[in-house]
C-alpha cells in the first residue's frame, strides 16, 4: 500500500510536468492553430538558463527562476515575430515542419553551449522529504504539485476574469470576428508564445530536482506531453492536464508493474501504445473540444 | 519557349512532355550509367546512397506529395524493411523471395498504421505514424534474440545465383532499382490512383463527391509508400552491411520528409534532387567546418544545426522546394523579358479547417 502512494505521488509529479509542457501546446494551437513541435525544446533551453543563472553565477534560486521566466517569454515572444508570423495562411504540415526545424536547431546550439552532460542544479528543497506515516514524499514532488496547482488556478483567473484573457479566448475562437471588435490578434497570438514559453520554463524548472537536463530532454519530454495534449482533447486547458496526469501515472506504474514481470523496459513505450489507442478509439480526447468542420 | 501541340487527350499523361524531355532524360541515364568509368569508389558509394534514399523519399513523397497525409515515421517502414530482409537471408532465404516478402510485410505495417488514419487527417496521423515508429524502435532494441538489439545485426553480401556483387555492380543494381521505380510511381501518378490520391490531397471532401472510396485510396497509398520505403530498407541493409536500431530513429524519418520538402512537394524529380541535397550536406558541412575557425568548426552539433536552418529557410523562402526553384529559373529564361514573380505568389488560407464555433 506505501508503495500504491509512493508511486501514485511520483506519477502524480512527473504528470504535472507533462501537464504543463501539454499546456503550452493547447494555448499556441487554441491562439493560431499551429502546432509547436518545439515546445520540449523551449522547455530545455528554460532549464539551461535557470541552471546557468545557479550554478555558474550564483544567483539566488528565486530570482533565477523569475529571471528565467523572463527571458524565456522574451524568447517565445521573438520566436513568434521572427518566424512564426511568416507562416501564417500556410499550411499546418507546414508550420509543424519548421517548429520541428526549430527543435533540431534549439538542441544543436544547447548542445553546443552546455555540453551533451546531463546538469541539475541544487534547490532550497533537494534531497529533503516528509515522513507521513510510513510513506515518504519527497518533497521536489510535493513543490512540482503545488506550483502546478497554482499555476493553473492563476491561468484559470487570468483567462476568466482579465480583460487580456477574455480577448485571448475570443481570438481563439474566432480571429476574424476578434479583430472586427477591436481585439489586436498579432498581440494575442504574440502574448500565447511568451505565455506557452512561460509555462514551458516553468515546467522545466520544476522537472530539474526530479530529472536532470540535458539537449535532448525536450524532444521526448515533447512527444509524451504532446501525447499528454491529444489524450486530454487537443484545444482543452483542463484536459491537458488530465492527459498529463493520465500519461505520468501509466507511465510510472507499468514501469513498477509490468516491466519487472516481462523483463524489458515497457514504460517507455507504454505512453505511445496508450497514444495509439487513444487516437484509434477516440481521436477527439477525453474532452472533445474539437469538431469535424461541417460543410 | 517551346509549345506542345496537344493532338489527343493522352499526350496530357504522357510519362515524357515532348521528344526534347525523353532526350534530356536518356542523356541522363547514359551519363549515370557511364559514371562508374570515371569515378572513384567513393562517389559511387554516395551516388548508390543517393539512389537509395531516392527510393526511400519516393515512397514518402507518393504519401506526403501526393496524398497528403503527413507521416513522422517512415523510418520505421526502412527499418522493418531493412530487418526483415537481413534475418531471413540469415535464415537462408534467397533475395528473390526475401526483398519482396519484407516489401509485403512493410505494406501490411503500413495499411494497419492507414486504419488509424482513416479516422483522423493532418496532425493526430503524424503523431499516430510517430508513436508507432517508436514503437517499432523500442521493439527492434529490445527484441535483442532476433534483432541483436544494439549490438547490430550483420547483413550477407548481396549475391545474385551465388555471384557476390561488388560495389560497381551494385550500383548498377541500385540504378536499375530506382528507374523502375521512378518508371513505376510516375505511371501510378497517372493513372486514374494517382489521380485519386491528388484529389485527395486537394479535397477530402470533392475527392469523395466524384467517386473516390477515401479509404480505399488512403490505404493504397499508404500500402505502396510503405512498401517503397521497405524496398530502401532491404537495399540499405546491403550498403549499411551491419543494421543498427540507431540509424532508424526518429531523425532519420525526420530527415527524409525534410528529404521531400527540400526537393519539392508534389514533384517526383523533386526526390532525386532532395536525395542529392541531403547526400551531399553532411560533405559540404565538413568542407565549411575546414573554413571555419576552431572554436566554431569543431562543435559536434554543426549538423544538426545546419539541417535545422536549411529546413526552416526552404519552408520560409522556398515551400515548393529545389524543384520549384528550377521550374522558376526556367520559366525566367522561356519567358525572358516578361517574367513575374507574382505568377508563382503562394495562396495563403486562412481557413480554418478543423473547429466549428
Amino acid at each position: 500500500m506505501e508503495t500504491f502512494f509512493q508511486l501514485l505521488l511520483s506519477g502524480i509529479a512527473q504528470g504535472c510536468v507533462y501537464g504543463l509542457v501539454a499546456i503550452g501546446f493547447v494555448l499556441i494551437y487554441k491562439a493560431t492553430e499551429m502546432v509547436n513541435f518545439a515546445q520540449g525544446d523551449i522547455m530545455m533551453l528554460g532549464a539551461f538558463i535557470t541552471i546557468t543563472l545557479i550554478n555558474h553565477l550564483h544567483w539566488n534560486y528565486f530570482l533565477a527562476v523569475v529571471i528565467a521566466i523572463g527571458v524565456m517569454g522574451l524568447f517565445g515572444l521573438a520566436l513568434e515575430r521572427l518566424l512564426l508570423r511568416r507562416m501564417i495562411g500556410e499550411s499546418p504540415f507546414a508550420v509543424l515542419m519548421v517548429t520541428i526545424g526549430i527543435g533540431f536547431v534549439m538542441r544543436s546550439v544547447a548542445g553546443m553551449i552546455w555540453g551533451h552532460n546531463p546538469r541539475s542544479i541544487v534547490t532550497p528543497y533537494t534531497d529533503q522529504s516528509f515522513q507521513f506515516g510510513a510513506v515518504v514524499l519527497p518533497i521536489a514532488d510535493v513543490v512540482v504539485i503545488v506550483a502546478t496547482v497554482v499555476l493553473c488556478s492563476l491561468t484559470f483567473l487570468f483567462f476568466r476574469y482579465t480583460r487580456f484573457g477574455i480577448a485571448m479566448q475570443a481570438t481563439s475562437q474566432n480571429q476574424l470576428a476578434a479583430n472586427y471588435v477591436g481585439i489586436s490578434v498579432k498581440r494575442v497570438v504574440a502574448a500565447s508564445w511568451a505565455l506557452a514559453a512561460a509555462i514551458a520554463t516553468i515546467a522545466g524548472i520544476l522537472l530539474l530536482p526530479l530529472k536532470s537536463a540535458y539537449p535532448e530532454v525536450g524532444l521526448i519530454l515533447g512527444i509524451k506531453a504532446f501525447a499528454a495534449a491529444i489524450v486530454g482533447g487537443f484545444g482543452s486547458l483542463p484536459g491537458a492536464m488530465i492527459g498529463g496526469l493520465v500519461i505520468g501515472l501509466a507511465e510510472v506504474f507499468t514501469k513498477f508493474w509490468v516491466d519487472a514481470e516481462v523483463g524489458f523496459s515497457v514504460s517507455e513505450t507504454s505512453v505511445y501504445i496508450l497514444l495509439l489507442i487513444m487516437l484509434i478509439v477516440r481521436p477527439s480526447g477525453l474532452f472533445a473540444s474539437l469538431q469535424k468542420k461541417k460543410v | 519557349m517551346r509549345f506542345v501541340l496537344k493532338t489527343n487527350y493522352h499526350r496530357d499523361v504522357d510519362l515524357f512532355r515532348d521528344k526534347f524531355q525523353f532526350c534530356w532524360f536518356a542523356v541522363l541515364l547514359v551519363f549515370v550509367l557511364s559514371l562508374p568509368m570515371f569515378t572513384g569508389t567513393y562517389v559511387e558509394s554516395q551516388l548508390t546512397l543517393v539512389f537509395l534514399w531516392s527510393i526511400a523519399g519516393a515512397g514518402l513523397m507518393i504519401l506526403v506529395g501526393y496524398t497528403g497525409l503527413i507521416s513522422l515515421g517512415h523510418a520505421a517502414f526502412l527499418s522493418v524493411g531493412a530487418y526483415t530482409h537481413a534475418i531471413l537471408l540469415d535464415l537462408g532465404v534467397p533475395p528473390f523471395v526475401s526483398i519482396p516478402s519484407a516489401m509485403l510485410l512493410c505494406s501490411v505495417l503500413g495499411v494497419v498504421v492507414s486504419i488509424a488514419a482513416l479516422r483522423m487527417t493532418g496532425i493526430y496521423l503524424a503523431i499516430a505514424t510517430l508513436a508507432f515508429a517508436m514503437i517499432v524502435e523500442k521493439v527492434v532494441k529490445n527484441w535483442s534474440s532476433v534483432t541483436g538489439g544494439n549490438a547490430g545485426f550483420k547483413v550477407a553480401p548481396p549475391e545474385i545465383f551465388g555471384w557476390e556483387l561488388n560495389s560497381t555492380a551494385y550500383y548498377y543494381l541500385c540504378l536499375l532499382v530506382l528507374t523502375l521505380v521512378m518508371l513505376g510511381v510516375s505511371n501510378l501518378l497517372r493513372a486514374p490512383t494517382g489521380r485519386a490520391f491528388i484529389a485527395v490531397r486537394d479535397s477530402e471532401i470533392s475527392a469523395q463527391a466524384t467517386g473516390i472510396n477515401l479509404v480505399k485510396t488512403k490505404a493504397l497509398a499508404f500500402a505502396v509508400s510503405a512498401a517503397l520505403a521497405g524496398l530502401a530498407g532491404t537495399l540499405l541493409a546491403y550498403q549499411w552491411h551491419y543494421l543498427f536500431p540507431d540509424s532508424f530513429s526518429m531523425i532519420t524519418s525526420i530527415k527524409l520528409l525534410m528529404l521531400v520538402i527540400i526537393g519539392g512537394l508534389g514533384s517526383m524529380s523533386g526526390v532525386i534532387f532532395g536525395a542529392i541535397f541531403m547526400t551531399l550536406l553532411p560533405d559540404g558541412i565538413a568542407t565549411v567546418r575546414e573554413w571555419l575557425p576552431d572554436s566554431i568548426g569543431n562543435l559536434p552539433g554543426l549538423e544538426p544545426f545546419s539541417f535545422g536552418l536549411i529546413l526552416i529557410l526552404f519552408l520560409i523562402f522556398e515551400p515548393r522546394g529545389i524543384s520549384g526553384r528550377w521550374q522558376k529559373i526556367r520559366l525566367f529564361f522561356s519567358q525572358f523579358p516578361l517574367y513575374r514573380n507574382r505568377t508563382f505568389r503562394r495562396q495563403k488560407s486562412f481557413l480554418r479547417t478543423e473547429r466549428v464555433h
